[in-house]
């Protein structure tokens, strides 16, 4: 018998009011191990293509691996998967806190949301009981602290888990996310639209499902040793000053985005890095469900008009509402990390949006009026803090504009605004200047979801100095570098587990000896890895189907144009004619043809043969 | 009740993470499987920034061992820790209704009364909770040993107060010859 897994999955049709519940084939477990190889493999079979993501035709799925309940280091993670609205392609987002875990002690492996409720209702699965209830005492009126707090106080249980949205997710803005636990976000690619669109205000769980491993003796003692390791020096960047400690590593390499990308370095960076923060903004640190690493630094605002506020900061929020945006004043940062939190905006969407806005302000193409009354300039941390608001509950102009991303806000705005909107497929871009790391910049552009640094991790070469950052040489080697990462990561969000522990592990065989011991299915590093690209081809056949072509994997026109005016990255930008060798490089790498499409051969191999003539 | 053996589970809050490793590691030992709700362990976040978790405090003159209907439970007088027979055990909780501590759960499927035993009962008769602590937040004191660590931080304060007292205006000075 499987072990590991619960198995069960929960099919829920909220126009019918109708829930069905069935259990997973042993194949579909082993072929897709979890998360993210759930969301890639149901997507494909039961989403209608062209369908509108906001429309009830869209399906939002929610999934956990095998490890939740479980002490595998930072195992307690759900994802969301829908086709997203922000990109019109595959959507997914991840996140951690206790929900995994209540999920998982609930008794389900899956969810999947049909339809659209007649009123706003939310879902509680109280061990193994699938109860739909009324929100209306919630929607328009609580955020999603709130929410989780009013769950949790009704069922008398402070353990239950609550992933819910805010007043973002409700009006369908298509940066909305799902917060849970206060400070643990599925931050991307809009998921919050989804459930909002849904009608769908919270899902909450709790139960008394028990875990049972293949291999109870040796997973305790590899289980001890990994606990140990993820508190050790592969995870230190983590827990002592957190990803913050990026900021003064990236302006000593001119790669942090300062003002909207227009420059790679700041000299107020000092009163944004990690350093100043430890010493004084940082109150706790505290860890997600069965994470040995406690990454959440969470800072208070001492003084001024936000003093008291309270929020978990990391590089990506903290670059995006910061320095992105010109904002130094770490007080209005924390407020605004709390609200985007609460009212459910992912921050570095947020944070983007809020740069583009400044810079559409700075260029005349959104007036004082439209920003209500803001002078929404560069720098301006209360003007930041407004804005963030106007674009969570859609109050103004601009807010409105922006609360649907950056790429439809500069098509709205026309002119050259496309130029300086800083995306990708439609998706934000996290906190790396590309212009100044070219395998990132590579990694980025084909990244499954949009804009994102955890689908290959393709900075790293690049700070590492495995290749030379500033040139577009060597595109086969980066290619296959980027390929064999982003494999692997497909395996650590399908597990799903955190990146931040991926350093801890041997080689590719313990990771996967993890999977054998818990659940009983033979598998090696090898083996392992050759799922991940199944599921990155699968996930990529998704966007091909809703119409992927190939001049979308690509980057905001600023890298290859407007060079950094000065620091260590001064007059570089990336060249198209490299970039698009590099591009080649990479689905060649992946055995996709010239246009990036996966050949037959590829998809027999991956034992994806279903898809094999769907692909127009 | 030997000195030795007078000792506390003792969590320290400022490390405490509240990643709930404890209640994995402790249902895993007495169960063979996981269930957070059958730690003997628990985990208290209370927000924004307060972790914490609790167990059995070993109390001299338990209330739970008073109270207790069907007189299953019974305190150790040698290691301090409170025991549960579980045959004559009929979950009625009244054990959990007078514990000051929150310390004791209803096993979810087995309807009786679970507390911390050390680990006893487990195969490796040493607290799991420590050992598997990532933060090292957990550890088993004498009595003693806390009282003594306690006057020593206080004096060590005191001390720490007089030196300053005694520094304080050189400081001053050196910084007016400046």
């Amino acid at each position: 018998m499987v072990k590991g897994y619960i198995g069960k999955v929960a099919k829920i049709n909220l126009t019918k009011d109708k829930v069905e519940v069935g259990s997973l084939p042993e194949e579909y477990l082993r072929d897709y191990i979890g998360g993210y190889g759930f969301g890639a493999k149901t997507l494909w079979d039961e989403l209608k293509p062209g369908i509108d993501p906001l429309s009830p035709d869209n399906i939002l799925i929610v999934n956990i691996g095998p490890f939740p309940g479980t002490y595998l280091p930072t195992s307690s993670k759900y994802g969301v998967f829908a086709k997203s609205p922000l990109t019109g392609i595959f959507g997914m987002a991840i996140s951690s806190g206790s929900v995994g875990q209540q999920m998982r002690q609930a008794g389900l492996q899956q969810i999947q949301f049909y339809g659209k409720a007649s009123k706003p209702v939310y879902l509680f699965v109280d061990d193994g009981d699938i109860q739909i209830h009324d929100a209306k005492d919630m929607w328009g009126k609580l955020d999603s602290w709130q929410t989780e707090d009013r769950i949790r106080e009704e069922y008398h249980d402070e353990r239950i888990g609550v992933a819910a949205i805010g007043k973002a997710g409700e009006r369908l803005s298509h940066i909305a996310c799902i917060t849970n636990d206060r400070n643990r976000q599925a931050g991307r690619t809009g998921m919050g639209a989804v459930m909002g669109s849904k009608n769908l205000k919270a899902l909450a769980f709790r139960g008394t499902h028990e875990v049972e491993v293949a291999k109870p003796k040796e997973w305790k003692a590899l289980a001890l040793d990994l606990i140990k390791r993820a508190n050790g020096p592969a995870t230190l960047k983590y827990r002592d000053l957190g990803t913050p400690i990026n900021t003064l590593n990236f302006q000593k390499l001119g790669c942090l985005p300062v003002d909207n990308f227009r420059e790679g370095t700041s000299d107020q960076a000092i009163d944004i890095s990690g350093e100043v923060m430890a010493e004084k903004w940082v109150i706790k640190k505290a860890a997600c469900s069965c994470c040995p690493i406690a990454c959440d630094h969470l800072c208070l605002a001492r003084e001024g008009p936000y003093k008291g506020s309270i929020s978990s900061v990391d590089f990506e929020s903290l670059f995006a509402l910061g320095c992105c945006s010109g904002v130094y004043d770490m007080n209005a940062i924390i407020k605004a990390i709390e609200m985007c939190d609460r009212d459910g905006i992912d921050t570095i969407s947020g944070g983007i949006c809020v740069a583009f806005a400044m810079e559409a302000y700075e260029k005349g193409y959104l007036t004082r009026e439209d920003c209500g009354g803001v002078d929404l300039k560069f720098g301006n941390g209360d003007g930041m803090v407004s804005f963030v608001d106007q674009m969570c509950s859609r109050s103004t102009k601009a807010g409105e504009l922006l609360s649907d991303g950056t790429r439809f806000a500069a098509q709205k705005i026309g002119k050259d605004a496309m130029n300086f909107a800083m995306h990708s497929k439609g998706l934000e871009l996290p906190g790396y200047h590309l212009s100044a790391l070219k395998t990132a910049a590579l990694g980025f552009a084909v990244s499954i979801r949009g804009g994102c640094h955890l689908r290959n991790g393709a900075y790293s070469p690049d700070v590492k100095g495995t290749f030379d950052r500033f040139k577009e040489d060597k595109a086969d080697e980066r290619a296959k570098e980027v390929k064999k990462v982003e494999d692997n990561y497909a395996i650590i969000d399908s597990y799903i587990i955190c990146k931040f522990t991926r350093g801890i592990y041997k080689n590719d065989d313990e990771m996967a000896q993890v999977y054998e011991l818990v659940t009983g299915f033979p598998l090696d590093g090898k083996q392992m890895n050759k799922v991940g690209e199944r599921i990155v081809n699968l996930s990529k056949c998704f966007n091909i189907r809703e119409g992927w072509k190939r001049e979308d994997d690509g980057l905001p026109e600023r890298f290859f144009s407007e060079p950094q005016t000065k620091g260590p990255s001064k007059g570089v930008v990336i060249d198209r004619k490299g970039f698009e060798g590099m591009k080649s490089a990479y689905y060649a790498a992946r055995g996709w043809d010239e246009d990036g499409i996966p050949t037959k051969e590829k998809l027999k191999e991956l034992g994806l043969d279903f898809v094999i003539g769907k692909l127009k | 009740m030997s000195v030795k053996y007078q000792q506390l589970l003792v969590v320290d809050p400022a490390k405490c993470t509240g990643c709930e490793i404890c209640e994995a590691a402790c249902s895993f030992a007495h169960e063979g499987k996981f269930m957070a709700l059958n730690s003997r362990i628990q985990r208290i976040r209370i927000e924004p920034v307060i972790n914490y978790a609790m167990s059995c405090q070993f109390c001299t003159d338990p209330p739970c061992v008073a109270v207790c209907p069907q007189k299953c439970m019974a305190k150790d007088e040698r290691t301090g820790v409170i025991h549960v027979d579980e045959d004559k055990c009929d979950g009625c909780s009244f054990c959990i209704r007078v514990c000051p501590f929150g310390a004791i759960s209803l096993h979810t499927t087995r309807k009786k009364a679970i507390l911390c035993d050390l680990c006893e009962s487990t195969e490796e008769r040493e607290p799991q909770c420590i050992k598997y602590c990532p933060k090292e937040a957990i550890s088993l004191k004498p009595v003693n040993a806390l009282s003594q660590e306690a006057r020593r931080e206080q004096v060590l304060a005191l001390i720490k107060g007089i030196e300053k007292e005694t520094k304080e205006p050189q400081k001053e000075e050196g910084a007016a010859k400046a």
